[in-house]
């Protein structure tokens, strides 16, 4: 068994800079990460960071627009938070080297992004994730901070109390995948998750293999709730075949779409009459999805992105990326022709539920970055604010959960007395478990809790057992079916547009998903470097979060950010300013309702319509 | 670039059509018979081309892969078809067991490095119908093979780590007065291509050099700090530092200038010129003292 004060799971963005802020704060910290840390996803991040760094800018207006592009689902405190920390914290990468590109007096460059009303999206290239996620690693190595890469966090240590509010997290239990080897990580003071998205989830994703949500899995299944899980951005311009991402700085910087009339949709046919390209991502999908459902697509696919008239040196300056990302994956040459694009999903605005502090509803648990839901997204994400809550909300929840004060958080997590509980719709499927399976996320026994290094014991006996039952299994069915089966269920029915009918057969396939996965089985026997085992258990959290997105897609009938539905194509703020939460208790979700916190320190964001 | 001049060569195919998609005959015996998988055959047989693999297999705890061995694989081809999507498919659809790391899918994690037809190559950026087939997929050479594709990094992580690799400087202002170090775009144009490295190791991998003295630093590393060494933001004593660490004996004057690491690099890093104008970086400092 290996002991720290703070066990940090995921070394991209959050987890780094976790790390380092609860190393300040004087702890013993460690990252478990199945990934080498330079190996992680926040390094395709292109655009940029925002920050209100200029005379002329403020964070309040950093703060209003990100409520804005939120649809009214954000909340307050959390939005207002990023705003005010983003300017320190970017100046401190700046300060650890990160090479950010320059203006002619040397200071930091910021440019355009959608939805904001200021050009405060701080950059490097367009491989911003790039540089922040090697020059956070950088100051990792500097520091000496333990890192146990290569080690797959299969389970947190839970104490099992009937309500998730009272338990407390001891540790993880991971396998090294270089050996087969299964370990206790015992975490004296808390245990941050920081395992970025599940775009696995869906079959057209811009995110890597990796992204398999096993920290929104393995919290769900510890009882903390997870959030909005129904809000998923579809980035508009991922490359057809590949779905890799093409940054909107090419729109930042004036690129333009046309459909295969020629026509430049979004101002011809009145999507966003005063942004055009520049709107807010949910709209420029939406809109790209309507053309090519109304014949206007070119092969009834994509719609074109052009950026030749900036001309080679401006492209080569700023977005020479751009250039190899077209060549190498899609074959074309961005400064002689237009490259195709559709939306792809791209992030999980939803997460984890954690409040200011990065602290979930189980004493000891944190979540930071794109696992977890504070919320600052709300229902859409702006462009360049995914970086800024890697670093803000990061280092909150390593100074917590060092031990640092930061004050009482006024988000509230957990089942509590300002929920309301989800009566009106009927699922078609029970969802959940329903006692299939012996992966729960808690304790197993019913017993008294015991002690912290006796409850990590008992899961670690667990997690051998289950290993030991996947690779003893003779035949079955291979977890590439299931997975691939559950992708497109998810794509088909889930993606940018949805319907009741829809999405309730997805729920059905997801159903089906989770009754073929008792029958799974591990071909491979080998103990080193099995990726058929690690990719099996990744795909059973696969199949929980997808369940959740759905259940939120399903309940949530109204129309508000990167969420549309058939039923009900209108925001409706007289009854949907409040979080979608989903429990997992013991294996039967449960759906309840927190309100939205719209009162920030100076002002109240009043609804108003999101047009751009 | 063009994605669909390669004609699969197809002498190589067997001739059965149980055989399609499946692993050698010599992987076949040691599964114990002739079985095809009827889905992966059927998907298989349902596309016109196929493109043949040849991949390296090696575990070293499971009987009849502790001898190194190749398998073929023949799998459908799609336009746009990179090595990783063909190592993929051939995992997903035909043996489970197939091990190779990989993450981003779009050269930026710098997992799959593999050794492609004879070179060092990204498997994500490179096109299946730019390759002579069969294609050979290896581990990257001068590496101890862990698993199939899988080699350990430790070596290559623990030299990236001799060179200091982070921002030094006493002199930041305080972050809390929001001001920033003052670069010129010039200089940061300078670091720029240093600044991509995605510690895949393709040129670690290439390099003569490394391959003999295991205490080479290597093209990555010296690449590494190259970018801090250039970098006007850390100050002249930093930079006088680090260039001690470069001109030790496995440093900088071990490289020959072959260029092999500049030609595999998957970012197009020119590394080989980085290390010689850190040569003549080290021959001025040591100038100044005289």
């Amino acid at each position: 068994m290996y002991e720290h004060d703070v066990i940090v799971v995921g070394a991209g963005g959050a987890g780094l800079r976790a790390a380092i802020a609860a190393h300040e704060a004087g702890a013993d910290v460690a990252m478990v990460s199945k990934l080498h840390p330079v190996r992680s996803h926040t390094g395709a991040a292109e655009g940029g960071i925002n920050a209100a760094l200029q005379e002329g800018d403020d964070w309040e207006l950093h703060a209003y627009d990100t409520m804005k592009g939120s649809d009214y689902l954000g909340d307050a405190p959390a939005v207002e938070t990023l705003a005010q920390d983003a300017p320190e914290e970017t100046i401190n990468l700046e300060h650890w080297g990160m090479p950010f590109s320059r203006e002619e007096d040397g200071r930091v460059s910021q440019r355009p992004f959608g939805g904001l009303s200021y050009p405060r999206t701080t950059y490097a290239g367009a491989e911003t994730g790039h540089h922040l996620l090697h020059t956070m690693y950088e100051q990792v190595v500097k520091r000496g901070i333990q890192v146990y890469d290569e080690w797959y966090v299969m389970d947190l240590a839970t104490t099992n109390e009937s309500d998730p509010n009272d338990r407390e997290c001891h540790g993880v239990v991971a396998y090294d995948v270089q050996s087969g080897t299964i370990e206790g990580f015992k975490a004296d003071q808390g245990v941050v998750l920081a395992t970025g998205g599940p775009g696995q989830a869906f079959d057209h994703t811009t995110n890597a293999v990796s992204c398999t949500g096993d920290g929104h899995a393995m919290a769900y299944r510890a009882g903390a709730p997870l959030e909005d899980m129904e809000f998923i951005q579809f980035h508009p311009t991922s490359l057809p075949s590949t779905g890799v991402l093409i940054s909107e700085g090419v729109r930042g910087e004036g690129g333009i779409l046309y459909n295969n009339e020629g026509e430049r949709f979004m101002f011809e046919h009145g999507y966003a009459n005063n942004s055009g390209e520049l709107a807010s991502r949910d709209v420029v999908a939406r809109a790209e999805l309507t053309e090519v459902n109304e014949g206007r697509g070119v092969d009834d696919e994509y719609v074109h992105l052009d950026m030749r008239h900036l001309g080679e040196e401006r492209i080569m300056d700023r977005l020479e990326n751009i250039l190899h990302l077209a060549e190498d994956f899609e074959g074309v040459d961005g400064l002689v022709e237009p490259m195709p694009v559709k939306p792809g999903q791209h992030y999980a605005m939803g997460g984890i539920e954690v409040d200011e502090n990065g602290q979930t509803c189980v004493n000891g648990l944190y979540a930071a970055g794109e696992c977890a839901c504070v919320s600052v997204h709300g229902g859409n994400r702006l462009g360049g604010n995914a970086l800024p809550e890697l670093i803000v909300f990061g280092k909150r929840a390593g100074r917590h959960a060092a031990g640092d004060d930061l004050g009482e958080p006024e988000i509230r997590t957990g089942y509590g007395d300002d929920v309301e509980d989800e009566t009106e719709t009927e699922l078609p499927v029970q969802p959940g478990d329903a006692g299939l399976d012996t992966s729960g996320g808690v304790a197993a026994d019913g017993g008294v809790t015991a002690d912290a290094e006796g409850i990590l014991e008992r899961k670690v006996e667990t997690a051998r057992e289950r290993v030991d039952t996947l690779m003893d299994k003779e035949d079955g069915v291979q977890h590439a079916e299931i997975r691939a089966k559950l992708q497109k269920a998810m794509t088909d029915y889930v993606n940018v547009f949805r319907t009741e009918e829809g999405v309730k057969k997805a729920l059905e396939i997801i159903r089906e998903c989770r009754q073929e996965y008792q029958d799974v089985y591990v071909d491979d026997p080998s103990k080193t470097f099995n990726t058929d085992l690690q990719q099996t258990i990744e795909t059973r959290n696969l199949i929980d979060v997808a369940e959740t997105i759905a259940l939120g897609a399903l309940v949530r009938n109204e129309f508000r950010g990167a969420h549309w539905r058939q039923e009900n194509q209108i925001r409706d703020d007289e009854n949907w300013l409040k979080h979608t939460l989903i429990s997992w208790d013991d294996g039967e979700p449960s759906i309840f309702y927190r309100p939205v916190i719209l009162e920030g320190q100076n002002k109240t964001y009043e609804p108003k319509e999101r047009s751009y | 670039m063009s994605t669909q001049q390669a004609e699969p060569e197809t002498q190589e195919a067997p001739e059965d059509p149980e055989m399609k998609g499946a692993e050698s005959p010599a992987a076949e015996e040691q599964k114990g018979g002739g079985m095809v998988d009827d889905h992966a055959e059927k998907k298989a047989e349902l596309e016109g081309e196929t493109v043949h693999l040849k991949v390296f297999r090696y575990d070293p705890e499971v009987e009849g892969k502790q001898e190194p061995r190749f398998d073929d694989f023949h799998v459908p081809f799609e336009k746009g078809m990179t090595v990783l999507d063909s190592v993929m498919y051939a995992r997903d659809e035909y043996d489970s067991s197939l091990t190779f790391r990989h993450s981003c899918r779009q050269a930026v994690c710098g997992s799959d490095a593999f050794f492609v037809n004879g070179k060092q190559r990204l498997g994500c950026k490179t096109q299946i119908s730019d390759l002579e087939q069969p294609v050979r997929i290896e581990p990257l050479p001068h590496q101890e093979v862990v698993k199939d594709l899988v080699v350990d990094m430790d070596h290559f992580y623990d030299q990236m780590h001799t060179v200091e690799p982070y921002f030094q400087d006493e002199d930041t202002p305080p972050v809390d007065d929001l001001d920033e170090q003052r670069q010129s775009p010039e200089n940061r144009e300078k670091i720029k291509m240093s600044s991509r490295c995605i510690w895949c190791g393709a040129c670690m991998s290439s390099c003569n050099i490394a391959a003999g003295d295991n205490e080479y630093l290597g093209p990555a590393a010296i690449n590494k700090a190259y970018k801090f060494a250039m970098d006007d933001r850390e100050g002249e004593e930093i930079k006088e530092h680090r260039l001690r660490i470069l001109e030790q004996e496995h440093g900088v004057w071990r490289c020959q200038t072959q260029f092999s690491c500049t030609e595999v690099c998957p970012k197009d890093i020119p590394l080989t010129e980085h290390i010689q104008e850190l040569k003549r970086e080290a021959v001025k400092k040591n100038l100044k003292f005289w």
